[in-house]
């Protein structure tokens, strides 16, 4: 079908703060109003939209969302598999395939996430200080295949993600003899890329790499500035053909390519997952769908000019960095030290926003926001002229990536 | 009933018809891995297929609990109440267990005592009659000769 290449056209958000600050707007209101933003920058009507894809187990149904924006038709309503953060770019590419295929015209992929109102994950949904069950201890039905599998976990006290993220990492310095410095000088960078982000949650809170060393430690080897925020926002972006895309208000940004995925026996990843293949044990195990990306895109790592990188954890994305080619297995650490993810001066300008760690964690999907925002020439730390790309979401469980190229 | 490292309020197992048998044999104090009866993979957590023959017969192994330290990390944050700080969550290379590892504990040592690699032996903890976790321990370094 010609002239259906997806293009994203619209983006937009919400105000971001820390968790619990929005405590007066249910999620579903902020996820409209994202909705509602995304659409008005591309310059449609929310009568245009056609079709709405979320991910995480996002608790605003589209079918909800669907009636209380008047939309005309409902013909794409979509939910990704992948966990949490994972899913955030296979949204996207959902969308992308929803619109190629003629089944809807206008797709608006959304994220609305109120830690404060629901629970903070960084507690893992736990209360320490809550009456302990007085019944000697003993196994629970597992209510759903996730909690079955978390039952080799959980005992142990392995329910936050920073301790499981950690233990990937961990090994990765065992072998590679990546430091807890290099990691700071990832935060530092993403922090300094926030400043002059006014969306960002800690645009106001410069960091050196003395405060990293200095902040507390959660699960080695992360502190707390390795660890993502915990926010309350939400962000869309609106997907349609490249026919629909020529007259809107924006330049269009195309999505070169989307895969999304996991290799064999990986599981929900380390979290639950001890018996990853050990080649990949200390990986982000996005390398096999990494090498998917650049074949379906004919381009490779030295084509990208900005990156937009899930960052749970700062391990995660150095990693990351090494699935996709961006420096060769291990030498993560070196990379970053050599100043690459800087926004002036760096070989591969990441995470242009502030990213988790220092705009919001809205699970990665303000990520693709800022990806469009940087091919636009529109982002707070522009990189000039960049012509492709990369997001990925979230790492360390099964994942996604799109390609973005500008137009 | 066992020394005990974690208190009662930390998180139960949940468990499902294909991976109760593994914890009944735990209550037991038998560490078991699932092995395909016609390939012999063995698998942990136990799942209703083989991913290697796609067989659907299994049994249990039991396996002895020694092991090597293949990661770990020092956590800072309590999860339950009354929890001691920091305690530590390992990975473990399971030593005849056809390669496979278990998430659990490191018991009885300081974090900054652990390496990746250092041998590991099993030791039981009884939270309750019913329930038998297990975790583990450095192995004890013999007396050296030279001593």
């Amino acid at each position: 079908m010609t002239g259906r290449k997806a293009h994203i056209v619209g983006v937009g958000e919400t105000l971001y703060t820390r968790w619990g600050k929005i405590g007066d707007v249910t999620e579903h209101a902020l996820a409209c109003q994202a909705i509602g933003r995304a659409v008005e920058d591309a310059g449609l009507d929310l009568s245009d939209v056609d079709g709405l894809a979320s991910f995480a187990e996002d608790r605003n149904e589209a079918t909800f969302l669907a009636a209380e924006l008047g939309l005309p038709s409902l013909r794409f309503a979509n939910m990704v598999w992948l966990p949490g953060g994972g899913g955030g770019c296979a949204a996207v590419g959902n969308a992308a395939m929803a619109v190629e295929t003629g089944q809807a015209e206008v797709v608006v992929v959304y994220r609305s996430l109120c830690q404060g109102q629901f629970f903070r994950f960084g507690a893992a949904g736990r209360d320490p200080t809550a009456p302990v069950d007085p019944a000697p201890p003993t196994v629970k039905p597992a209510g759903s295949l996730m909690l079955a599998s978390m039952g080799f976990a959980m005992p142990y006290g392995l329910l936050m993600a920073a301790a499981a993220y950690a233990l990937p990492t961990r090994r990765h310095m065992h072998l590679y003899g990546t430091t807890t410095e290099q990691l700071g000088m990832l935060a530092v960078t993403f922090r300094e890329h926030a400043s002059r982000n006014p969306r960002a949650v800690m645009g106001g809170r410069p960091m050196t790499l003395a405060d990293h060393q200095a902040s507390p430690m959660i699960a080695d080897p992360h502190r707390l500035f390795d660890c993502c925020l915990e926010s309350d926002g939400a962000c869309a972006v609106v997907v349609t053909t490249e026919e629909r895309a020529r007259d809107l208000a924006k330049r269009p940004v195309e999505i070169l390519a989307s895969v999304q995925g996991a290799p064999k026996g990986y599981g929900f990843g380390p979290f639950t997952n001890a018996n990853i293949a050990d080649e990949i044990y200390a990986t982000g195990g996005t390398e096999e769908m990494a090498n998917r990306l650049w074949e379906k895109a004919g381009l490779g790592p030295s084509d990208v000019d900005v990156a937009e990188i899930y960052d749970h954890f700062t391990g995660c994305v150095l990693m990351q960095l090494e699935d996709y080619g961006f420096c060769k297995r291990g030498e993560g650490g070196p990379f970053i030290e050599s100043g690459a993810l800087a926004w002036r001066g760096g070989s591969l300008p990441t995470n242009t926003h502030g990213g988790s760690l220092s705009e919001a964690y809205i699970h990665g999907l303000n990520h693709v926001v800022e990806g469009v925002r940087a091919l636009r020439g529109e982002s707070t730390s522009p990189v000039e002229g960049a012509e492709v790309g990369l997001v990925t979401s979230g790492a360390c469980v099964p994942s996604s990536a799109v390609l973005l190229g500008r137009r | 009933m066992s020394e005990r490292f974690f208190p009662d309020s930390m998180p139960p197992p949940l468990a499902d018809s294909t991976t109760l048998p593994w914890w009944e044999a735990a209550a037991d104090h038998r560490l078991v891995v699932q092995r395909c009866t016609p390939c012999g993979h063995t698998r942990l957590p136990p799942a209703p297929i083989c991913p290697e023959c796609r067989s659907t017969e299994s049994d249990w192994q039991e396996v002895s609990g020694r092991g090597r330290v293949y990661t770990y990390t020092a956590v800072h944050r309590p999860i339950a109440a009354g929890q001691e700080l920091p305690f530590i969550i390992a990975v473990i290379s399971l030593e005849d267990a056809g390669g496979l590892r278990i998430i659990s504990n490191l018991v009885g040592t300081p974090p900054e005592a652990v390496t990746i690699d250092m041998p590991v032996e099993l030791v039981w903890e009884d939270m309750s009659a019913e329930l038998s976790i297990p975790r583990f321990r450095p192995v004890p370094t013999p007396p050296s000769d030279e001593d």
